[in-house]
């Protein structure tokens, strides 16, 4: 494989490309899915092809197949679209830094291979889940999934660089839904977004305990019905990690995102309202507000070895002390500024051009134990797990919705509430942060479904965070 | 990339072959082939060529189910994935709610999707129209991003009870945000004969929009009435038929239609409905399971009407299947891909009228549910936000967050705009007029 596309990078070269690369993925997918005692659905699926990416005079193409016998009329099309591109040249053209070549091969630690565990057991495990959820009587829906996901992903470029990654996924989760009284309320486990996944194999999965913990699960569904609808007001509010990870994810994650903020993603994702020249000036948060990347924490589903420019992962900081000072960034973007790339460049396909994404975007643990930030929290809600998300196109005026909020008055959790939202303006909520639990209750969630770019490209993404506490929040707008 | 008919045929009748142990097969091909060109701040800065060819197969024992898929539609990938269908059904448990694979019980209509003006249309030419554009932004100082696609699809889908059927289409789509310093416009338009995209005419929309809205004032959040144009609309229509419509939400009691069907939902001129053959949108006659798409009244003059039905789901309800499945394996139910509002009697222009204190919305950004069983949505305002005073549009505001129920909006429709505008997505296509509605509910303001 390694000659094949060094060839491929070599013939671009010889069109005119100034810079080339090539990106040789295959992936093989699993899932299965469980709705109601029945297999709603199992499925293998694989998939194969070549990305090739050029610079010629200034400006970028780019080409793909699935037939890798195609490679000069793909090498030829790049070339090609990159001579359209420069109809409209950026003004000075692209500043692509050139970087030392790497040979090297990655691959995901993991325990257990998901591809080696029968179907059975996968599917006797997930009966045991779904016949938990489904003891409770008003759950109507009781769905369980889980999804595994192999690529092999081969790199080289013009720079000499070649890279071969094995990379390895494993999610699962539970859903159910109850209706009655009226009203329909979800109950998610142990993440939203149908599954909880992260790189790694099945010992993730077991880690779960998705049937032991179905059966609480399908009784707080059940709960909601007649749980009173959340009260609105001014607030303190208290985010479990797997709420407070979408809310990085959308407030953080995508502000940070250099491409966005240079106006590349303008007509679809947005722009952000950070921008290059409020870096290390500008207060995104408290003083106890750390968020950094970090594409080489174990497990994290943003996790791996090299990103799409063949630059290893790597971790910087984003906030530090609640000071804004840096981007995700790719080689072209960060160049543009200045700066060195964070290494996220990711495409998330063999026929997709890598952008700009999120790799593990965390807030750094705090002091506090859970127990004790309840303790000191004299009134507020206790909100988990999201329901719904929205947020305007600089990533400032941000509303979500959670499954379930736990009333807080003197230091204790209460009652249940139904239909909690809470909203606000990014800074102004970071500002507003003033505990944040320590490494015990940190861990880490990916978001398997983050979309960006167009054509639409879904990235697999991680956040790691513990409880948090949020002061004087704007609770209950719906 | 785009392989044929006569290959797509070849390639269902070689999975059913490989299958032939199977008690029912299905087997199903997808192709796609195109290019875009995406530019921002005023130059190119990706400009994409992909094509892939996709099989997915379905294969029953008894009631035993196992699906795979590859890209690979040679023999070796074809029989590779029969294979790995057929250990998966072996091992599956039967699943005794699935009433086997539709049969062939009637003719397809055929239906002309496929231009040739867009097949040929080139990446110099994409570069050509982008470059106009660039000039009318820059010819105001402004700042041009967006995209320019065209491309080719095809999908065949056969099963070992006599259904076979293929269709081709060619889809193009151009979108445009043009910003100043503190304000953007926005124009959209698809259509499947790219020499329909009017690009002249999407720049000098979204060039006008982003001076217009220039200097933007500050409005509270609040009631107002709003002029929905169809770039809005369609996002509602399109939630409302996601969340509403589906037979199996229906059957499970998830959607307002379980205990509304039959019942006002909206005024009498609101009329939404699903048609997979008409070629203003992305038509395709048959669903994903080969059945013939039917025609389907969502909600007629205000009532609220039928939810669309796959197999599977319309066996269990014991109703009629009108032919809206998704591919399989399918969890999330049949839903309408190809929603249709009627056109009323107001010239666009003249929604304005009589609008003593309101708010135009060009689109929204970022919309998702907050309770999908009343159709509430939360989302932002976005690409040209103006206030509307004594029926005149009088100066740009700053975006603002609404929190409202599809249908409240629909029972509040005060006037219906005389022309539709049609967008067409990968799967699906909404063509739709806009509104002008007298109360809508916004719950927030954002800084720009």
């Amino acid at each position: 494989m390694k000659d094949k596309l060094l060839k491929i990078v070599d013939f671009s070269r010889s069109l005119g490309a100034e810079y080339a690369d090539v990106r040789y993925i295959q992936e093989e997918n699993e899932t299965l899915s469980m709705k109601n005692g029945r297999v709603d659905g199992i499925d293998k699926t694989d998939d194969e092809g070549f990305g090739v990416r050029v610079l010629v005079k200034g400006a970028w193409g780019f080409s793909s197949s699935p037939d890798l016998t195609l490679w000069e009329k793909v090498v030829k099309e790049a070339v090609e679209v990159a001579r359209c591109s420069a109809l409209s040249p950026k003004p000075g053209g692209i500043n692509f830094p050139a970087m030392k070549a790497i040979v090297d091969r990655y691959s995901t630690p993991f325990a257990e291979d998901p591809f080696k565990i029968s179907l059975e057991d996968k599917l006797l495990l997930m009966g045991k889940a779904d016949e938990a959820m489904r003891r409770v009587p008003d759950v109507k829906v009781a769905k369980t999934s889980l999804g595994f996901l192999k690529i092999t992903k081969h790199f080289a470029s013009t720079e000499g660089s070649y890279i071969r990654q094995d990379l390895l996924e494993s999610g699962g989760g539970i859903e159910c839904t109850a209706v009655g009284n009226g009203e329909v309320q979800q109950r998610s486990f142990p993440n939203a977004f149908g599954r909880q996944q992260l790189t790694g194999g099945f010992e993730h999965i077991r880690k779960m305990n998705l049937p032991e913990n179905a059966q609480r699960i399908a009784e707080e569904c059940s709960a909601l019905l007649s749980a009173p609808q959340c009260p609105s007001g001014t607030m303190t509010i208290i985010l479990d990690p797997t709420q407070l990870a979408l809310q990085i994810h959308e407030s953080c994650g995508h502000a940070v995102e250099l491409d966005r903020a240079l106006g590349m993603e303008a007509s679809f994702a947005g722009t952000s309202f950070l921008l290059p020249d409020m870096a290390a000036k500008f207060r995104y948060g408290s003083d106890i507000v750390n968020l950094y990347q970090d594409g080489t924490v174990r497990d994290g589903l943003g996790t791996y070895g090299y990103d799409d420019d063949g630059i290893p992962a790597c971790r910087t900081d984003i906030v530090k002390n609640g000071i804004f000072v840096g981007y995700l960034s790719n080689r072209e973007t960060a160049a543009q500024i200045g700066h060195t790339t964070s290494s996220a460049n990711r495409a998330c396909s063999w026929n997709r051009i890598p952008i700009v994404r999120m790799t593990n975007v965390s807030l750094a643990p705090g002091t506090w134990s859970f127990d004790d930030l309840i303790s000191d929290t004299k009134e507020g809600l206790y909100l988990v797990t999201n329901k719904s998300w929205s947020i305007d196109d600089k990533r400032l005026n941000f509303q979500f919705g959670t499954e379930t909020a736990y009333e807080i008055k003197n230091g204790k959790l209460g009652r249940l509430f139904k239909n909690a939202t809470y909203t606000g303006i990014t800074p102004e909520f970071w500002a507003g942060c003033d505990a944040i639990c320590n490494e015990k209750h940190w861990g880490l969630y990916g978001i398997p479904s983050c979309g960006k770019g167009e054509p639409m490209q879904t990235a697999h993404v991680g956040h790691g965070c513990a409880p948090t506490r949020f002061r004087n929040v704007r609770v209950g707008v719906a | 990339m785009m392989l044929g008919k006569i290959r797509c045929e070849a390639i269902l009748k070689e999975v059913l072959q490989l299958s032939r142990e199977a008690g029912e097969t299905e087997v199903s091909v997808f192709t796609s082939e195109g290019g875009l060109t995406r530019f921002a701040e005023n130059y190119i800065h990706q400009n994409a060529v992909e094509r892939n060819a996709q099989a997915s197969v379905r294969v029953i024992f008894g009631r035993q189910i196992g699906h795979a898929g590859t890209n690979r539609v040679d023999t070796e990938g074809l029989r590779s994935m029969v294979e790995r269908a057929v250990a998966i059904a072996r091992l599956s448990e039967e699943n005794p709610d699935f009433g086997g694979l539709p049969s062939d019980s009637e003719a397809i209509p055929l239906v002309d999707a496929f231009r040739p003006s867009t097949e040929r249309y080139s990446p110099q030419r994409r570069a050509e129209a982008i470059a106009k554009l660039i000039f009318a932004a820059k010819e105001k100082g402004f700042r041009a991003s967006g995209a320019f696609g065209t491309g080719l699809r095809e999908f065949a889908i056969a099963n070992s009870k006599g259904i076979s059927r293929y269709q081709s289409a060619t889809v193009a789509d151009f979108n445009t945000v043009v910003m100043s310093d503190d304000s953007s416009g926005y124009a959209n338009a698809s259509a499947l004969d790219v020499c329909d995209l009017d690009v002249d005419s999407l720049a000098k929309e979204a060039v006008d929009k982003a001076e217009r809205s220039r200097h933007p004032i500050d409005l509270p959040a609040g009631e107002y009435p709003v002029v929905l144009e169809e770039y809005a609309v369609s996002d509602l229509v399109g939630f409302l038929a996601y969340l509403g419509f589906n037979g199996m939400t229906y059957r499970e009691g998830q959607s307002f239609l379980t205990e509304k069907k039959g019942q006002k939902v909206a005024v009498p001129e609101i009329s939404i409905w699903d048609d997979g053959l008409d070629t203003r949108g992305l038509a395709q006659p048959f669903d994903f399971e080969g059945v013939p798409k039917r025609r389907v009244d969502l909600v007629k003059n205000g009532i609220a009407g039928e939810p669309v039905w796959d197999s599977y789901n319309s066996r269990l309800a014991n109703v009629t299947n009108t032919g809206h499945a998704l591919p399989a394996p399918n969890t999330y139910g049949p839903i309408p891909l190809n929603v249709f509002m009627a056109p009323g009697l107001t010239p666009k222009a003249d929604l304005l009228k009589g609008v003593e204190r309101g708010i135009w919305v060009t689109r929204f950004h970022y919309v998702n549910p907050l309770h999908p069983k009343k159709t509430l949505l939360t989302g932002m305002t976005r690409d040209g936000t103006f206030l509307i005073e004594n029926g005149r549009i009088t100066k740009g505001i700053k975006n603002m967050r609404f929190t409202a129920s599809i249908l409240d909006a629909l029972s509040k429709v005060e006037a219906i705009g005389s022309t539709t505008r049609c967008f067409i997505s990968t799967f699906g296509s909404s063509c739709v007029p806009a509104l002008r509605i007298g109360s809508f509910a916004f719950s927030g303001v954002t800084r720009f």
